[in-house]
């Protein structure tokens, strides 16, 4: 592990908020919830903890209230540490009067600089929180040393389709992994190279496009450097073979999660060698009444289940009620479902309670999304 | 100097849970897994933190490692503390010799000194052993109210039961009187639950003269209790109504598990408001197969069930195949029940593979004589092979017990 001493982890938790507004009207990209127990954040953070990484800063823009209550101390990642461990930044301001809103990543790292630069580690590993996967970034940097590029950026093999969403950045490379242009948002159809976010480099190099973009006004890291520097600089691509997905809409949020039923997709992302962490809740074991059905769902502790589920995700805490049929659908955290209702292709956020008798019915290409803590 | 506590707890988790071999060979009892995901100390400690004590030493003697390990330093329970918190406290060498903790009293005092460091006006002696959900606050309230030098948590028991526990016979003001271990014609219902709140002035003077006086037992019960009623010291019963096993036996672990699918089950462990807490493994949510049938049972992450349950505790981690069959049965953390396996009224420890064609326990309704009954158990880390049968009553401590069918 010796080399990943030298590495600080930076994590953007809130860009790509905008994709799911839905989502995220009451949090950041990286708390949105996700396959039962998680955050999306604990995917890049439990992968940067298991690639021996053990300093991280958390970037974080708006709305960060609920990242702060699960991130805590970072406990739970094994990264509330007195060297390194984890680190909040929040929005903050380089010119006096702004409004420590950034633009993009250049822009936010000048923005935190300063906690970058007094980091100990001579490499940074960059990621978002819009992929889940489980990666493992020491063969990312044993690569990123090997070939001596300024920066390796992680893609993935991706099938275009029509409900793939926006802002897709596709890279070009040549045939020993160079990336020659990136796509921002194309227009193409069928099988791609996309870029996962994710990105590693040295510290001094990351040092160097942050200032020189602060000093042209640029933010993006895509647009400004990726894009438009690829001939000055060498950027290598990084291929993923492991099983990812996308957070780009409610849409695919959707698919996502129903991905997790099938086995080989669980065994891809929960691995015992190298676990996906999560803030611990403290409930107690499912629950199954009398006379209750579950078949093909993917359940969390402390749910309560007297009627009926299939097909279905449901987050810790969510009571289903006597004679209730749940089918193909996401209830988050603490949703409480009365008696003999019926939910199909339905997706609740947090401390969603229905009545008795509700009948809500959305359809698998398009379910049907109920906000935080609404009651019906 | 540590600065002052009111009060302190000191649980006493050095039992080796002999009645409970087949699962204590290697961990002590109060490490016994219970209700899913819970260890049995786990009840003491949640109790100590949702009551706000936060000083807890645990005495531990017998196979302490993976007891140590798992209290770690206390976080799980919100006892890791700057000042307090919970500690770990195992025999140790002195001047004068090392000694093992030889009775219940004996330990408490050999860890005098740690309780001293707190100079805490009250302390509370607790089991590791029991299966409950107190508020200890309450009863240290009753015990300042009664200016009670030592209060004894009671609870009713049926009479023809009453024998098996020690009894309290108390006056009007629920003062003791009288305290008769396992009595044979017992005079009340009132059994001690082995939860006590001593004013540690008086409590330190009587451990020091009983190990002074050298009886052999050094028990609470037994010694410090007699002697202090004979000393007309103040004693006061304090009745707890709430639900409370002991979990000595397998059968009664077996009783206390299914207690928790009784739909009028008094303990609740979904209360936000008096959690249980545990150390957790970071496990993914549990998957429930297209063709599983469960019912009244209750299930914890990790877990992979595509067989049929029904009224069972199923522990972290525990795949059961389609085609298996699981019946009114505890299976602990990561056993495997294949594909045409049949566990019924039984306990399976942990990490154990049950084979296709195995057959562990039968229900009581199949069996003439109900004497001939019993749950079957078979102990950690144990492969129960095809065709094997695990009878009603049998205990399987290691592979070589399993006698072919």
């Amino acid at each position: 592990m010796g080399v990943n001493n030298n590495v600080l982890g930076l994590i953007f938790a809130s860009l790509h908020d905008s994709t799911v507004v839905e989502l995220t009207k009451q949090r950041t990209m990286g708390s949105i919830m996700f396959g039962g127990r998680y955050r999306l954040i604990d995917f890049p953070l439990s992968n940067m903890v298991n690639s021996g990484i053990t300093q991280v800063g958390v970037i974080t823009k708006s709305n960060y209230g609920s990242l702060l209550d699960h991130l805590g101390t970072g406990r739970e990642w094994d990264l509330a540490r007195k060297k390194g461990g984890l680190h909040l930044l929040p929005p903050f301001s380089q010119n006096v009067g702004g409004e420590g809103v950034y633009r993009g990543r250049l822009e936010a790292l000048n923005n935190i600089w300063s906690y970058v630069e007094h980091a100990n580690c001579e490499y940074v590993v960059l990621s978002d929180c819009d992929y889940v996967c489980n990666i493992n970034f020491e063969d990312v940097i044993n690569k990123h040393i090997e070939t001596g590029a300024d920066i390796t950026a992680v893609y993935g093999n991706y099938k275009y389709s029509e409900e793939s969403g926006s802002c897709v950045d596709v890279l070009e490379m040549d045939k020993n992994g160079r990336i020659l242009s990136v796509l921002i948002d194309p227009q193409l159809s069928g099988e791609c190279k996309i870029c996962l976010d994710m990105y590693v480099m040295k510290k001094d190099f990351l040092a160097k496009i942050v200032k020189e973009a602060a000093s042209r006004n640029e933010y993006s890291l895509i647009r400004d450097c990726l894009q438009a520097r690829a001939k000055e600089f060498v950027f290598m691509g990084y291929e993923f073979d492991g099983y990812f997905s996308r957070i780009d809409s409610v849409k695919s949020y959707y698919r996502a999660n129903m991905a997790l039923l099938k086995q080989e997709n669980r065994t891809a992302l929960f691995k015992a060698d190298s676990p996906i962490y999560t803030k611990i809740g403290d409930n107690g074991p499912v629950k199954y009444g009398l006379e209750s059905k579950a078949s093909n769902s993917l359940i969390a502790d402390g749910c309560i289940i007297e009627g009926t589920v299939e097909n279905s995700i449901l987050f810790r805490g969510v009571k289903v009620g006597k004679g209730s049929v749940v089918k193909n659908c996401v209830l988050m955290q603490g949703t409480t479902i009365g008696s003999d209702c019926s939910l199909t292709s339905v997706i609740t956020d947090k401390n969603v309670t229905t009545e008795d008798g509700r009948v809500l019915t959305g359809s698998e290409s398009y379910p049907v999304y109920i906000g935080k803590n609404a009651k019906l | 100097m540590n600065a002052k506590k009111k009060v302190i707890a000191m649980l006493l988790a050095g039992g080796q849970g002999s009645r409970l071999y087949a699962l204590t060979q290697n961990v002590a009892k109060p490490a016994v897994p219970y209700g899913g995901k819970y260890r049995i100390i786990d009840f003491a400690l949640s109790n100590c933190t949702n009551s706000g004590i936060d000083t807890v030493g645990v005495l531990t003697q017998y196979q302490p490692l993976v007891l140590n390990e798992y209290i770690g330093n206390g976080q799980p329970w919100d006892l890791d503390r700057m000042h307090g918190g919970v500690h770990v406290l195992s025999p140790f060498e002195t001047k004068e010799g090392a000694d093992w903790f030889q009775g219940t009293a004996n330990a408490i005092y050999q860890n005098m000194r740690f309780i001293e460091r707190y100079d805490p006006e009250y302390v509370i002696v607790l089991g590791g052993d029991h299966i409950y959900k107190m508020d200890y606050s309450k009863l240290v309230e009753y015990h300042e109210k009664n200016k009670s030098d030592g209060t004894i948590a009671v609870i009713d028991v049926p009479k023809e039961e009453a024998s098996r526990f020690g009894i309290m016979t108390v006056d009007a003001e629920n003062r003791v009187v009288r305290f008769t271990e396992k009595p044979k014609n017992p005079e009340s219902t009132l059994a001690s639950m082995g939860i006590y709140c001593f004013t540690w002035k008086k409590l330190k003077k009587y451990l020091i003269e009983n190990e002074n006086a050298n009886t052999g037992s050094k028990d609470f019960g037994k010694d410090i209790i007699p002697a202090m009623l004979q000393n007309q010291e103040r004693l006061f019963a304090y009745t707890f109504d709430g639900y409370w096993k002991d979990v000595g036996t397998l059968d009664s672990l077996w009783e206390a598990n299914m207690d928790l699918l009784d739909p009028a089950a008094q303990l609740d462990l979904y209360d936000p408001k008096w959690k249980i807490y545990a150390r957790h493994n970071n496990m993914p949510p549990q998957y429930i197969g297209e063709n599983a049938q469960i019912e009244n049972s209750m299930i914890t992450e990790g877990s992979s069930i595509s067989g049929k349950v029904d009224f069972s505790i199923i522990f972290s981690g525990v795949t059961i195949e389609e085609g298996a069959v699981v019946n009114y049965s505890i299976l602990m953390p990561g056993t495997v029940v294949k594909a045409g396996a049949v566990v019924e009224y039984a306990i399976v420890g942990e990490n154990c593979v049950v084979e296709s064609g195995a057959k562990i326990g039968v229900s009581p309704e199949v069996i003439d004589n109900r004497d001939d009954w019993g749950i079957a158990v078979v102990g950690h880390n144990i492969t129960v092979p095809n065709g094997a049968f695990v009878k009603p009553k049998e205990i399987i401590g290691k592979n070589e017990d399993i006698k072919k069918a």
